[in-house]
This record gives C-alpha cells, sequence and structure tokens, in this order.
C-alpha cells in the first residue's frame, strides 16, 4: 500500500463542477488510467480517496489537493501524467508526490484567493478593502440549505489587497474576453475556519461596509493553499513530502 | 460563414442558475469540430433536463455515428431550466448546444429524440429560444429542418405542426441517409428550396413530412384517411429496422458527463427488439424483431467502453435483458474477466421466468449488490393474462424465495393500474401478492427485516399495440384503486407484513394527458402550443406539471371542434375507425393486433414468437426480416488479465 498526494487546479468552464462531480471525475479517470487503487471493505467498495477541502461550485482553483491509496507502488511523476492525460480539460494535475509523515489536511491553515470583479473600478474597490479592514466584525448573510445565517466574515480575512490596472490582466482561468478596465482584482488571505468564509462571503462584507455591487458575477480562484506564517505568507504544503522522499 | 459561440454571452448568467455544470459541456469523449470542417450540420435534443438526457443511448449513438463522418458535425442540446430560460430572454441568448454553444438556428437540422410525449413542451421552449418559427409553415430555407424522432414519432401527429420531419425506428442508417440528402441538396445550390429538401427526403418512403399530407375530420369528429396533396409523396411511411447489430456498435465512446445524470453506467445493448408480446408494451410492439448482439460483439464493446469511460458499472441494456440467449455465458464470463477490478454488472430489465440465482450471483459477484427489480404488472392472473404477461406467482415467489435465502433483502416489483377490463379485485391482489413475498422471504432467510416495495405506474394505451383501441381508465377510478390497494397493504389483519412493504405510485392525472398526447391527432397541437404559451414546461416533473392547464387548454382548443379530452383518451374506439398513425407503418399488421385485443377481452394469452412458431404479427415479411437470434456458442476472447482495481492495465505507472 502506497500513499500520494496531489495537488490539481480546476480552470475555467469547469470551475462549475461541484465536489461531487470532481470526485466522480477523478475515480473515472483513476480507472481510465489503470492506476491501481486500493479500496475499502464492506458490502459497497469505494476506491481509497481522500479530498482536503474542495473550492466551492463556481470557484476556480490552481491548488486543490487529493491523496490517494494505491496497492502496488507507482512512480508519483508518472501517475500525474497519466491521471492528467485521463481527466477532462480544466480539471488537471500539478503535481503528485509519495506522501511524508504527518497529515495533509492540518497543513492548510488558510486559503489565497484571486477575486476578479469586471466593471469594478480599481479605486472603489481599494476603498471598499479599507473600510472592510477597519472593521474589527462585519456580520454577513449567507443562504443555505436550512435558510439564512448568519456569519462574522471579518475576523478570517487576514491580508485583502487590490492589483493596479497592469497586474491585472495575466488572470488565470479566463473564459470571458477581459473587457478594457474598469476591472477590479483582489487577492485576499483567509484563514481556514469553522463556518469557512468563502469568497463569497467577503464579497459580501464589502457590500456591507461600502456598497460595493458588482455588476456582473465575481471569478474568484483559490491561488494556494498552506500553512501560514506571521508576515501572512502561505508555505507549501507538499515541501514536507517532498523532503522525506529527498532524505 | 463561421458561427460563434455564445458561450462568453452564457458565462456571466451561469453563477445565477441552480446545476450550472450541466450547461457547460466539456464531456469525456465529447466532439467539437470547426464550424467551417462540415457540409452537413447536425443538432440533436433531447427535450428533458441534461441529467436524463445526456445517458440517452439513442441521442449518443446518432451522435456519434454523424460525427464519425469527416464532412458532418453533430452537436447536442437539452432543455434549460425555466431559471435560465428567463435569463437567457432577458439577455438575448439563443438556445445553444453544449458541444460548441452555437446557437441552434445555424444548424442545417436540429433532431429531438422523444421518448416519451412529455417533453413536446420542450421543444417549442427550444425552438422559440433558438428564434426559429414555431409553425413548419413558418420556416425558410435559412432555418433548419426540425425532424423527430424516437418512439413517440410512431405518431407524431399531435406535433405535426411544429416538425417539419419524423422518422419511425432505427436512426443510425437513416441519420446518413438523410445528411447525404442534405449534402447534395446544397451542393446543388438548394433547388426548389425548403419544400424540395424535404420532398427528396419523403419520396425515400423512410421519411414522413406532415404537411405533404391532408387530414379531414368528420361533422362527428372522427378522422378521414391521411392522403398525399402531391406528387412523389407515398401513401405510407415505413419505419426504419437496424437488422445486424453487431455492424453498428455504438455507442463506441460513451459520453461521461461531469454533471450527475439518471445512469451512472455505461450501457451496451445487449438485444433489439422483444417478442414476448405485452399488450401494453409499444416498445415490445413497434422494435420487433428481436436482433442479438452476439457474446464477442458484447465482450468488445464493454472492454473499449470501460476503457474510454472509466464507469464503474456496466449496464446489459434490452427490453428484457435474461431473454438473450446466451445470458448465462454472457455474465459469467464477463464476472471472470472483470474480476478484482470492481466493475459492476447490472441487467435493468428482467423477467420473473428468464431468471435465476446463479445470473444474480453472477451479476453481483465484482460489484454491489443492489436490490433486485420485477415487473409482474397485474395483480391477479386473470390480468396478467389480459395483458399477456405470463409470469405466474407460483415463479415469482420461488425466484425471491431463492433471493432472498441467498442474501438479499430487498424485492422491487412494477405494476400498472388502469389496464383494460380491470377491477378493483385485480388491483387489490397486488397487495396480497406482495405479502406472499415478504412471508416466503422471511422463511427462506430466516429473517424480519426483509423488504418488498411495490412501485404503481397508470396505464396509458399507445398507438401501434393491440390496447390502441383501449379506452383510458379515468384518473379518479385509478386514484381510487390505488388508495384501496395502499389500505389493504396496511391493513390490520396483517400489520407486520405491510410494514416491511413499501409503495409507490402517482396518481392517475399525469397519465391521462399522456393519453391525449400519445394517441391524439393534428388537432391536439393547438392544446400543447396554448399549453406551452401558459408556461408549461418539464411535463415529465410533478413539480412543474399542472393538470389543470392542461385540462383548461384542452377545453378551449378542442371543445369548439367537437371533440374533448374524454374523446381522445377514455373512450374505446371501433374497429372501423380511422387512427390517426395508420398511414405510419410499424411493420404490425393492423389486423393481427385488432384480433390480440379481442383475444385480450377474451382474457387468452399469446406464445412468444422467439420459441415457438410464428403467429404472424407481420413485421417479419413487412420489413423482409427474420428474428436475429444464438446461441452462437462463441466465448469472449481470451484477454490478458485485467487491471488491478480498475479494469484497464498501465503497466508504466508501477515499473521501476
Amino acid at each position: 500500500m502506497q500513499k500520494l498526494r496531489l495537488r490539481y487546479a480546476k480552470r475555467g468552464r469547469l470551475r462549475f463542477t461541484s465536489h461531487r462531480d470532481v470526485a466522480r471525475t477523478f475515480e473515472r479517470a483513476l480507472r481510465r488510467a489503470g492506476v491501481p487503487m486500493a479500496y475499502s471493505q464492506g458490502f459497497s467498495p469505494h476506491p481509497k480517496i481522500s479530498w482536503i477541502g474542495a473550492a466551492p461550485t463556481g470557484v476556480a482553483s490552481e491548488a486543490e489537493y487529493v491523496e490517494i491509496s494505491v496497492v502496488e507502488a507507482v512512480d508519483p511523476a508518472r501517475l500525474a501524467a497519466a491521471l492528467d492525460e485521463a481527466l477532462p480539460p480544466g480539471i488537471d494535475v500539478l503535481e503528485s508526490v509519495v506522501a511524508g509523515p504527518g497529515g495533509l489536511a492540518e497543513r492548510m491553515e488558510a486559503s489565497r484567493w484571486r477575486i476578479e470583479l469586471p466593471g469594478v473600478p480599481v479605486g472603489e474597490l481599494r476603498a471598499a478593502v479599507v473600510k472592510l479592514l477597519a472593521e474589527e466584525h462585519v456580520e454577513v448573510e449567507r443562504l443555505t440549505k436550512d435558510g439564512r445565517r448568519l456569519i462574522d466574515a471579518r475576523p478570517a480575512v487576514i491580508r485583502a489587497e487590490v492589483l493596479d490596472s497592469a497586474d491585472a490582466l495575466s488572470g488565470v482561468g479566463i473564459d470571458m474576453p477581459v473587457d478594457s478596465p474598469p476591472y477590479g482584482i483582489l487577492m485576499t488571505v483567509v484563514r481556514q475556519t469553522t463556518p469557512a468564509v468563502r469568497p463569497d462571503d467577503v464579497l459580501s462584507a464589502l457590500r456591507v461596509v461600502a456598497a460595493l455591487e458588482p455588476p456582473v458575477p465575481a471569478k474568484a480562484t483559490r491561488m494556494a493553499q498552506g500553512r501560514l506564517d506571521d508576515d501572512g505568507v502561505l508555505s507549501d504544503p507538499l515541501a514536507l513530502d517532498r523532503a522525506a522522499t529527498a532524505g | 460563414m463561421s458561427v460563434e459561440s455564445v458561450f462568453p454571452q452564457l458565462e456571466p448568467l451561469l453563477p445565477r442558475v441552480s446545476k450550472p455544470v450541466q450547461y457547460v459541456g466539456g464531456e469525456l469523449n465529447a466532439t467539437v469540430k470547426p464550424w467551417d470542417s462540415a457540409n452537413v450540420r447536425w443538432a440533436l435534443m433531447y427535450p428533458d433536463a441534461y441529467e436524463v438526457g445526456l445517458p440517452n443511448q439513442g441521442v449518443m449513438i446518432l451522435y456519434e455515428v454523424l460525427n464519425e463522418q469527416p464532412d458532418i458535425l453533430a452537436e447536442r442540446t437539452y432543455a434549460v431550466w425555466p431559471d435560465l430560460e428567463k435569463l437567457m430572454r432577458e439577455h438575448n441568448v439563443p438556445q445553444f448546444t453544449v458541444d460548441g454553444h452555437r446557437p441552434l438556428g445555424a444548424f442545417d437540422i436540429l433532431g429531438v429524440s422523444f421518448s416519451t410525449e412529455l417533453g413536446y413542451t420542450n421543444m417549442l421552449t427550444a425552438l422559440d429560444l433558438a428564434g426559429i418559427p414555431l409553425h413548419a409553415m413558418d420556416r425558410t430555407e435559412d432555418h433548419p429542418v426540425v425532424l423527430a424522432g424516437g418512439h413517440a414519432s410512431f405518431n407524431p401527429e399531435p406535433i405535426a405542426d411544429f416538425i417539419d420531419a419524423a422518422v419511425l425506428g432505427d436512426g443510425e442508417e437513416a441519420v446518413l441517409e438523410i445528411s447525404n440528402i442534405i449534402r447534395q441538396w446544397k451542393a446543388e445550390g438548394r433547388p426548389g428550396g425548403r419544400d424540395e429538401l424535404l420532398t427528396r427526403m419523403a419520396e425515400t418512403g423512410g421519411v414522413y413530412i406532415p404537411r405533404f399530407y391532408d387530414v379531414t375530420y368528420a361533422a362527428d369528429g372522427s378522422l378521414g384517411a391521411a392522403k398525399p396533396n402531391r406528387d412523389r409523396i407515398p401513401e405510407t411511411i415505413a419505419k426504419r429496422t437496424t437488422m445486424d447489430l453487431d455492424a453498428w456498435p455504438y455507442p463506441k465512446q460513451p459520453l461521461v458527463p461531469l454533471a450527475e445524470s439518471v445512469h451512472e453506467r455505461m450501457s451496451v445493448e445487449i438485444f433489439r427488439g422483444c417478442t414476448r408480446g405485452c399488450r401494453f408494451c409499444q416498445a415490445g410492439m413497434i422494435t420487433r424483431p428481436v436482433r442479438e448482439r452476439s457474446i464477442e460483439g458484447i465482450g468488445a464493446m464493454i472492454q473499449k467502453g470501460l476503457e474510454a469511460s472509466g464507469f464503474e458499472e456496466v449496464g446489459l441494456l434490452s427490453l428484457s435483458s435474461a431473454d438473450h440467449s446466451e445470458i448465462g455465458e454472457i455474465t459469467k464470463q464477463l464476472a471472470d474477466r472483470y474480476e478484482g477490478t470492481n466493475t459492476g454488472l447490472s441487467l435493468p430489465s428482467t423477467r420473473v421466468d428468464a431468471f435465476n440465482i446463479d445470473l444474480a450471483n453472477e451479476l453481483s459477484r465484482n460489484g454491489r449488490r443492489s436490490g433486485l427489480t420485477f415487473a409482474p404488472e397485474g395483480g391477479s392472473e386473470r390480468i396478467r393474462r389480459v395483458i399477456n404477461k405470463m409470469v405466474s406467482e407460483e415463479d415469482l415467489i420461488k425466484t425471491v424465495s431463492a433471493a432472498y435465502a441467498n442474501g438479499w433483502r430487498q424485492v422491487k416489483l412494477y405494476f400498472m393500474c388502469g389496464l383494460p377490463t380491470e377491477t378493483d379485485d385485480d388491483v387489490l391482489q397486488i397487495a396480497e401478492m406482495a405479502k406472499n413475498v415478504i412471508r416466503a422471504g422471511r422463511e427462506a432467510s430466516g429473517r424480519k427485516d426483509i423488504r418488498c416495495t411495490i412501485s404503481i405506474g397508470g396505464f396509458v394505451p399507445k398507438p401501434h399495440t393491440p390496447f390502441q383501441w383501449a379506452a383510458q381508465c379515468d384518473p379518479d377510478t385509478v386514484d381510487s384503486r390505488l388508495r384501496k390497494l395502499r389500505e389493504a397493504v396496511n391493513s390490520d389483519r396483517d400489520r407486520s407484513l405491510g410494514r416491511n412493504i413499501g409503495m409507490r405510485y402517482h396518481d392517475g392525472k399525469p397519465s391521462l394527458i399522456e393519453g391525449l398526447l400519445s394517441r391524439g391527432d393534428r388537432r391536439v397541437g393547438r392544446v400543447i402550443e396554448r399549453v406551452w404559451r401558459d408556461g408549461g414546461r418539464f411535463d415529465g416533473w410533478s413539480e412543474h406539471f399542472s393538470y389543470e392547464r392542461w385540462v383548461s387548454s384542452a377545453a378551449a382548443e378542442l371543445e369548439p371542434l367537437g371533440v374533448d379530452l374524454a374523446w381522445f383518451t377514455t373512450r374505446e374506439r371501433t374497429e372501423a375507425e380511422v387512427l390517426p398513425w395508420d398511414h405510419l407503418d410499424s411493420g404490425l399488421d393492423k389486423e393481427w393486433l385488432w384480433d390480440d385485443w379481442q383475444d385480450a377481452l377474451d382474457s387468452r394469452e399469446q406464445d412468444d414468437c422467439r420459441w415457438t412458431p410464428c403467429f404472424d404479427c407481420g413485421v417479419c415479411p413487412a420489413m423482409g426480416t427474420d428474428i436475429e437470434i444464438g446461441p452462437t456458442g462463441r466465448k469472449l476472447l481470451p484477454i490478458s488479465p485485467v487491471g488491478i482495481g480498475s479494469p484497464v492495465q498501465n503497466p508504466a505507472l508501477t515499473s521501476p
């Protein structure tokens, strides 16, 4: 039995897949790629796959993580290539490592998000972010299956800054043509909390503090996940595994 | 001239609708060809939600058959839910294909596959969103030809105003022939416009063009025979039959959606047609004769399909899968081949009398042991003779006892309510049967926690069946029988048995509307249009279906013409009466159908011609065909062992 950890991206129109969609697609791709998966025992065997906090439906990601178990040792790089080939374009395997000691989930302390707001001028966005950071608590409403609930979105927001328009054009996962400005882009680091504060909640907070109303739906992308240092910088969660393999 | 994708206009709407993934395409094995590379361009529609339409075998097969041709492209489209429809209207986004997100109006031909008549209103939504005139008469040569197929096209008269053409029967060869006609006509510079194109299709004798036939009505509302109204148009239209299934091993590359769909498995059609002769079953009647796929053909399709799709389950599809002449060998050899790969096998339609426990054990060897499902259809021996579903309660009890003894805990039984000659007593016997199943199961398994679920559907008389003359049962009678059945299941006397019986059913109202659409004539088109204009959508979904809207629209449109909803549904037809589909030839001899109807009324059964001599239904001689069955005695080709934990082997991953 061998355990592998993979980083993958969810890009472009495939950001509309839900976590369940991604999971099914992965299971099938693993079969098509001929990966010797380990299965759970029992009445209804399932391949051994553990998901680490998936990005919400509608949100793209460059930093999703999953662990799989196989019954025969495989070469991680060849696995990444074969699996990527079997997955639809837009779900792209970026890296695969043999799991080292320690759990992966607890390394995920925070995420860095890029939130693109077509039609929102940079100045207006920047002013709204300043107001948000000035508050200690910002209650936002979220629609859940059980109705509306209030969550405090502010404490989880560790950093938030607005890119200058010159930096804005090299977006990821963009199918829409990038129109000429105004086009505001917010980069924010958000701590993993329960309940999770998602890009939508950060936007709701901007609506609460500064009445910011994007004219078209925003496009968010998770750029990174990992452990948080004192400067609000994220460390690579697979670094420990890579070091263990090298050593 | 190239056609642009509408995705940039669609994309900003997607975060605002439910399950946006169903609109983005990108399925594994989907095909997007450059627009200018094709001479003939098909849009294929399944007029229901994506999750229902995507797994449809008919659309999947034709999509692949067409796209294999170098100068043909085919893309798919499905009904959009009302939330997206509203936004598309607000933002002027036309009905689009999910492959290239191209507007429907740009294609040469739009093929719509109707498994059920309840998709008619959804076709109107798609046409309207596409900017295609609803009425065929209003279309010009710049609009796509709207072509109906699927089982409902055996009586397309209710949608005659909205479609340009219909094909009856198997589509594999028909779509290529129609493509040839379109290619030729375009290459010649579109001589004679749309009329000439449709005439060329009609004169093949295999494409029905409703507007080339006149229909008359007598003062009492009854129908006169449909007559061609111009030269080159045949009197009748024949159904299409693909004889050699091994020559058409589709789908080779099954579509695998990102979104969840109603059938999460790979399906292989192991034979087409059915000779059991169940009198209520339109599919069994119109798909004759039986044509089996060979065991080798099945084995090859499954291995290639699993490699191409990664599915965890294989469904061996047909109208009565355990009837394949080599089913025992097929399931055993497949179970051997896929041992250790977690690949499940399922047989969606199995008859009690063709089923045995060995078969069931093979099916569950490499996958999950799901429930067993059988369809006795009728509760009493008498009604089963009427409908010619000849399974005995004794067979059923024997089979389910063996299943419970072998570890199964759940059996599902399907029935119908509202059958011709049915009485309350016939329906109440369903409760007795279910209780006997529980009793037998408890005895066989020695456990109390076994279950039996009975699921009851309303019977709808269908064209081209012996019941095409029958009076449909009114919804009040159906509902009252179902109420009495529920009481009988839960009766005080056997409460401990009733607790282990689940009962599922719908009220009889949707069935009555399905009946109107199934046996309607051209006058019913006005009702469909009125319902649609009043907001009718997704009639197959109980949360969207409005009985009141159909009833009031039928009254408004039909009564001025001297007929009504009851005239089309609960009225028994006479032998002399012209039926709306008389000029559409399913191969069945109308006199044989009538005799079979009389036999039904006398509770006389009819044997299966697969094993007994021909009873002259008329199909084989009329079609120049014969039943095509094994046994071939052949085996699956021995292949090197399949992978571990996967049906695919990839030594490159594990080599040092």
